[in-house]
């Protein structure tokens, strides 16, 4: 009974120690802290996983030599590595200088759609005009329509262009479309521009009209600022959509000297008849190599790009 | 102001509409100049007989009224079918690709080791579903059909999802769970991967909306005692709210665009030469999927918070 007592008297000093109180809420909160980051580093790495793994494959596929193919031994790790997928495809598709006039094409088509698209969306979002919401029914509608109804349409356009004649196999008919809003997805654009300038408050336009500032010039030094994210977002998916599109280089026959993506589809046909290699096997391999060799300067873009997100809000943080 | 300062007498709202016009005015030539004929031609198709004139090139119309839209609804053996489920499938995509994403790009904003790079593995299906690698990876296929390699088994291995689902299955039927939901749940758990690959796009979109609210609202929020689930529900969700709507109509138009539907279209005209049957095809299904867009962002919009 004693040896009862005694406890009850421990455990009541315990529960009054404030020293101890505030180490026990201290442990909880840590404990709690990394559970929860527990659970979360699982989420992500089984994701990135899930995501990997076929890429896994592809990358350690194109450092096989023809005998690894076919030894039932090697798994994943190349017993006699070779670079040789990525020499051949390199040379093949010339890379270096198909890779920079595709990046040159991408960029300016980017700049295009990034001023157009901003400028659409700022309109839509912030000014009233009649049948304002027809248009913008419009824009949903150009999003939705699948691409392949006006394909007929669009190639007889840029087939006989006025008093230009025909613009095909030439760059010029995505730059037009561009300009005029009506690129690879920029309806969705719009529409995402429309969003992020709704979502951002009134007053600061209102503070820069009363101090005197020109409509276009709150567009261009207040509202694009403001909405960085949303420019850094289209920048990226334009540019990426761009880089891989093959719907467009395919309707307008554009050169495959700028398109890398126009050089995939190409490639293992292009090795098989100037190596003479006819195994589908193999061929699979150079075709690994150069998707691999396609991916690796759009993730770099995305890479630098999506450091720009934490920039834009801390700049944001300023004005807004 | 350069449009709006010559008209000295007209009224600031009068200003504003003729300047939101010019703002607008280069999406408004290009629509009428590359969709609205395309539009016009897809319904003049629709409505008649299309017959190509072999050797000569063109085409002739023969107006036939509604015959396409009678035709394609009560005598084309799989179009209603087609339709009904790929509309099924938009809709049960689209709320757990919604979910999902926003889920993700709430883990993905936190600061965290490693974030730069979880980021550009979240991001390579936006790359790698491109139609361009797609295309390539798919030639490369059919060409081995038949040839048994190391390396196309392990690709083909490492895309399934590998889940055995049966063992839980049946642990969830014990619990006396309802069937509709359990095959819900179990549909989303088997398409996994579908979902992960069809969400980069609305991960970043959704990046972007949470790196565009204002830090000053979590700091009230945290002044005014707010637990976290609070500060979502009351401050992240609501500013979230309009990008959900961007993020549903880039999911239902995603989904929509790579369904069976949209493919059948395409394979009438180009394969099968019905060139009207299959305009009447695109206009039901653009004017459906148009119909369903407007009703939930009507629907989203009213309860959303804009600033004007």
């Amino acid at each position: 009974m004693q040896l009862v007592q005694n406890y009850k008297a421990k455990f009541q000093a315990m529960k009054d120690d404030k020293q101890f109180a505030n180490d026990r809420r201290k442990a909880v909160r840590i404990s709690k802290k990394v559970i929860l980051g527990l659970f979360k580093a699982v989420v992500l790495i089984g994701i990135s996983y899930m995501i990997l793994s076929p890429l896994i494959g592809m990358i350690s596929n194109s450092f096989f030599s023809d005998n690894d193919v076919y030894n039932p031994m090697v798994y994943l790790f190349p017993v006699e590595g070779t670079l040789e997928r990525y020499t051949t495809s390199i040379k093949v598709m010339s890379y270096g200088k198909v890779l920079f006039n595709t990046l040159l094409y991408d960029l300016t088509l980017m700049a295009v759609q990034l001023l157009i698209c901003s400028l659409v969306g700022y309109g839509f979002a912030r000014f009233n005009f009649p049948f304002k919401k027809v248009f913008f029914a419009c824009v949903v509608v150009m999003i939705v329509l699948p691409m392949n109804t006006i394909m007929l349409p669009l190639y007889m356009t840029f087939r006989n262009f006025g008093p230009f004649g025909n613009l095909l196999s030439t760059p010029v008919p995505m730059y037009i479309m561009t300009a005029l809003g009506c690129g690879l997805r920029s309806g969705l654009y719009i529409y995402i521009f429309n969003q992020f300038f709704r979502g951002l408050p009134k007053e600061i336009e209102e503070a820069a009209f009363v101090d005197g500032a020109g409509m276009f010039y709150t567009y261009s030094r207040i509202m694009l600022v403001n909405a960085m994210p949303s420019v850094i977002t289209v920048s990226i998916f334009s540019l990426v959509w761009q880089y891989n599109d093959s719907f467009y280089a395919r309707m307008f026959t554009i050169s495959a000297n700028i398109l890398l993506s126009k050089k995939i589809g190409s490639l293992s046909d292009t090795v098989a008849n100037s190596y003479q290699i006819n195994d589908p096997t193999i061929l699979q391999l150079y075709t690994y190599a150069g998707i691999i060799l396609l991916v690796i300067p759009v993730l770099l873009i995305y890479v630098l790009l999506q450091r720009k997100f934490i920039e834009g809000v801390e700049r944001s943080g300023i004005v807004g | 102001m350069s449009g709006g300062k010559k008209k000295k007498g007209m009224s600031l709202t009068g200003k504003r509409a003729v300047v939101g016009l010019l703002f607008i005015s280069p999406w408004i030539v290009g629509f009428l100049a590359f969709y609205v004929r395309s539009f016009i031609m897809t319904i003049q198709f629709a409505l008649s007989e299309v017959t190509v004139n072999a050797g000569v090139g063109g085409y002739t119309l023969k107006f036939n009224g509604l015959e396409n839209f009678i035709y394609e609804f009560t005598k084309h053996p799989r179009f209603p079918q087609t339709l009904v489920t790929s509309l099924q499938d938009i809709l049960i995509d689209v709320p757990l690709i919604v979910f999902f994403s926003l889920f993700m790009a709430l883990l993905l904003n936190k600061k965290f080791p490693g974030r730069t790079l979880v980021r550009a593995i979240f991001f390579i299906p936006v790359i790698m579903n491109a139609d361009a690698i797609v295309s390539a990876i798919e030639m490369a296929r059919s060409a081995m059909m038949g040839g048994v390699s190391a390396t196309s088994a392990a690709i083909a291995e490492s895309s399934g999802s590998g889940v055995n689902m049966d063992y839980y299955l049946a642990l969830f039927k014990e619990l006396a769970l309802p069937d509709s939901l359990l095959d819900y749940v179990v549909g989303a758990i088997g398409r996994i991967n579908d979902i992960i690959s069809a969400s980069g796009v609305q991960i970043v979109i959704f990046i972007a909306a949470l790196q565009s609210i204002p830090s000053s609202l979590y700091e009230v929020a945290k002044i005014e005692g707010a637990t976290g689930y609070e500060t979502f529900w009351k401050v992240t969700f609501p500013m979230v709210l309009p990008h959900i709507i961007t993020n549903i109509v880039y999911t239902v138009v995603d989904s929509f665009t790579s369904s069976q539907i949209v493919e059948m279209a395409y394979d009438t005209a180009y394969k099968d030469q019905m060139w009207g049957l299959s305009s009447a095809m695109s206009f039901t299904t653009t004017v459906i999927v148009c119909l369903i867009l407007g009703v939930v962002c009507g629907l989203i919009q009213k309860r959303t918070f804009y600033y004007n």
